[in-house]
């Protein structure tokens, strides 16, 4: 008879499939943090709830249109990191290509790729740019180079997105390929790493956690903010509730995020009007409104060396992340600071509910369930 | 209040009226609050009942209620000097890194420590939240629902690791976000913004080393309350009712 002894192993943090963390005796200790997530709606969300405020419609929109730009980024992210960690090396590539082009977007409208403060309480910081900024021949990259990048950057950024939706489901029809039927994508994803619904609720799961395993939960449908009402997009499921069921979530909601960027596109041609509420308390003047009106001047100084006040209460504000239900909770006693702000990251109660799931299965499948929980460490520790 | 809402405040009402301490209904939002030795059993209840059927523990999070309503910035009235210029440290542990000089007043609140449950049922699509007060502020202890909701591991032990909440009945009540050996409870509001050490590579020593911070926190924006936001008055007439309250129990 084989003897069975137990080792203690540490995993991480150095390993890059451990994604920054370090899992010794059972105990995570999240270290560092690898990717963006698109904090700004639900707090902003909150902040509105509190206040009793909403914003312009056509703001929403934006707002709605750049949740979905962020939920391909994501799952672009988490196809790319998954794939790379066992052993598809290409996908990576691909990924990172079409994350180019929405890391513009982010660009264009708020002057940073990444943290973008795009969304502030009463609507958006500015309406979307008339022309996409272009790339320009340098030393190293010569005319024809750039006049092939700027192919789709000679219109509007809506000119430019609708390019993107047009060419985007072929994208993902070529990581399917390199995937969805991929022996060895398969051999390590399917029966890993599986959720009964039951247990997924139990554990506090949300978005495609708990989607992969069957249960149709997307508060986009369920709880709609925004405008999502008004939108048509259909929510993928997941039978087995292993890895490769919440791969064929993930995939499918690109798909569906890329029909909804594609009505915004339409609806928000159409339809110009103000991007923010016309709120003096609220929302910081003009800078030539500034310069020429006193009541501007001292409104701008009002708020940028005291802030507005809140009512006291307290609100729970929740949106569909990417990656499941990122919520804030937050307590005002009436002053110019949140008393209490709480941030619930799905990843944290997928991160621990780890131990369960890697029960039982060989050390390579913790990898395979590492990535398959879609978890970015800034969300952990925050 | 929404229809949804109020409907659900009522069957709250209905079914665990003497239970429960008070359930606010605002912006749409239920919370119920109620003593710590009712907390399991009601838990248990809204899970288990299909009228309720919260299925989904979302969060579970400690606030601090210590400097609730107390700012530190006098901008209604001035004196010979002009207004205040709001940089006193008003409200404890703002700009001191030492712990031990610290005496955190009296809180407006009744109660200093709350744990705060955000529920989720999928089958009737709606939310409650619970609000647990812990009764002894010097050592607060509420019971763990890590039996009801097996996604309150972390959350509990995140809780106890910010704000020193016990939660009774958990299994592993080990610190899980700060470092090893660390002391104090940093998002309580008498742990100061600064921390109390800082790490440094000692050249002597070849090793790194932790030290008493060196930095002087300061206030850049002070925290101010606008009347007409919130009514000072009436926290501290509440904490007064409870306080009567209470003495009243005790007495009968």
């Amino acid at each position: 008879m084989p003897e069975i002894r137990n080792f203690t192993l540490n995993f991480g943090p150095q390993h890059p499939a451990a994604h920054g963390v370090q899992v010794d005796e059972g105990v995570d200790r999240p270290l560092l943090t690898d990717a963006q997530s698109f904090r700004g709606l639900h707090q902003t969300l909150a902040i509105e709830k509190l206040l009793g405020v909403e914003a312009p419609i056509r703001a929403q929109y934006i707002r709605v249109m750049f949740d979905e730009i962020t939920r391909i980024l994501n799952h672009l992210l988490w196809l790319g990191a998954h794939g790379l960690d066992i052993g598809a090396m290409t996908v990576f590539l691909y990924a990172f290509r079409e994350r180019e082009d929405l890391m513009d977007l982010y660009e264009a409208v708020s002057g940073t790729r990444m943290h973008a403060t795009y969304y502030r309480p009463g609507g958006v910081y500015r309406d979307l740019p008339d022309r996409m900024p272009q790339y320009e021949a340098s030393r190293w990259h010569s005319q024809k180079e750039v006049d092939g990048k700027n192919e789709h950057r000679q219109g509007s950024m809506l000119d430019f997105i609708e390019a993107f939706t047009d060419r985007f489901p072929g994208c993902v029809d070529e990581y399917e390929t390199l995937l969805t039927d991929n022996r060895i994508w398969k051999q390590r994803t399917v029966g890993i790493g599986v959720v009964t619904p039951e247990r997924a609720m139990q554990l506090g799961f949300s978005g495609p956690m708990l989607r992969g395993s069957g249960i149709e939960w997307d508060l986009r449908k369920k709880q709609p903010y925004e405008v999502y009402d008004r939108l048509q997009f259909d929510i993928p499921v997941g039978v087995t509730g292993d890895c490769y069921d919440r791969y064929l979530v993930r995939i499918e909601e690109m798909r569906q995020s890329n029909r909804i960027i594609r009505q915004c596109v339409d609806w928000l041609r159409n339809n110009p009007g103000a991007v923010m509420l016309d709120d003096a308390k609220l929302v910081p003047p003009r800078r030539e409104e500034m310069k020429a009106d006193m009541e501007a001047l001292i409104h701008h100084f009002k708020l940028f060396t005291e802030g507005y006040t809140v009512p006291a209460g307290e609100a729970y504000a929740a949106v569909e992340h990417p990656k499941g239900e990122f919520g804030v909770y937050l307590v005002s006693d009436g002053a110019n600071k949140p008393y209490r702000l709480k941030v619930r990251a799905p990843g944290y109660a997928h991160l621990s509910a780890m131990d369960e799931m890697v029960r039982g299965h060989m050390l390579a499948d913790v990898v395979a369930i590492i990535g398959t929980q879609d978890i970015v460490f800034g969300e952990i520790d925050r | 209040m929404t229809d949804s809402s109020r409907q659900l405040a009522e069957q709250l009402q209905q079914r665990f009226g003497e239970s429960l301490q008070a359930i606010v209904d605002s912006v749409g939002e239920v919370t119920v609050e109620m003593v710590p030795d009712s907390l399991l059993e009601v838990a248990t209840a809204l899970r288990d009942e299909p009228d309720f059927s919260f299925e989904i523990l979302i969060d579970v999070c400690g606030v601090d209620y210590a400097n609730y309503g107390r700012d530190e910035w006098v901008t209604e009235e001035s004196t010979t000097s002009g207004f205040s210029r709001g940089v006193e440290a008003a409200t404890a542990g703002r700009l001191t890194a030492v712990t031990e000089d610290l005496v955190v007043e009296k809180p407006r609140q009744s109660k200093r420590f709350a744990a705060v449950y955000q529920l989720l049922s999928i089958s009737n699509n709606r939310r409650l939240r619970l609000k647990v007060f812990a009764p002894d502020d010097d050592l607060p202890v509420v019971p763990s629902v890590i039996a009801v909701w097996n996604s309150a591991d972390w959350y509990e032990r995140e809780a106890f690791d910010l704000y020193g909440i016990l939660f009774d009945g958990h299994p592993d009540l080990r610190r899980l976000l700060t470092d090893y050996g660390f002391v104090g409870h940093p998002f309580r509001k008498d742990f100061p913004l600064s921390g109390n050490v800082e790490v440094i590579y000692d050249a002597e020593k070849k090793r790194v080393v932790y030290q008493p911070v060196s930095i002087e926190p300061r206030v850049l924006v002070p925290k101010v309350i606008r009347s007409g936001t919130v009514d000072a008055v009436d926290l501290t007439q509440l904490a007064e009712e409870t306080e009567a309250a209470e003495t009243g129990e005790e007495a009968q």
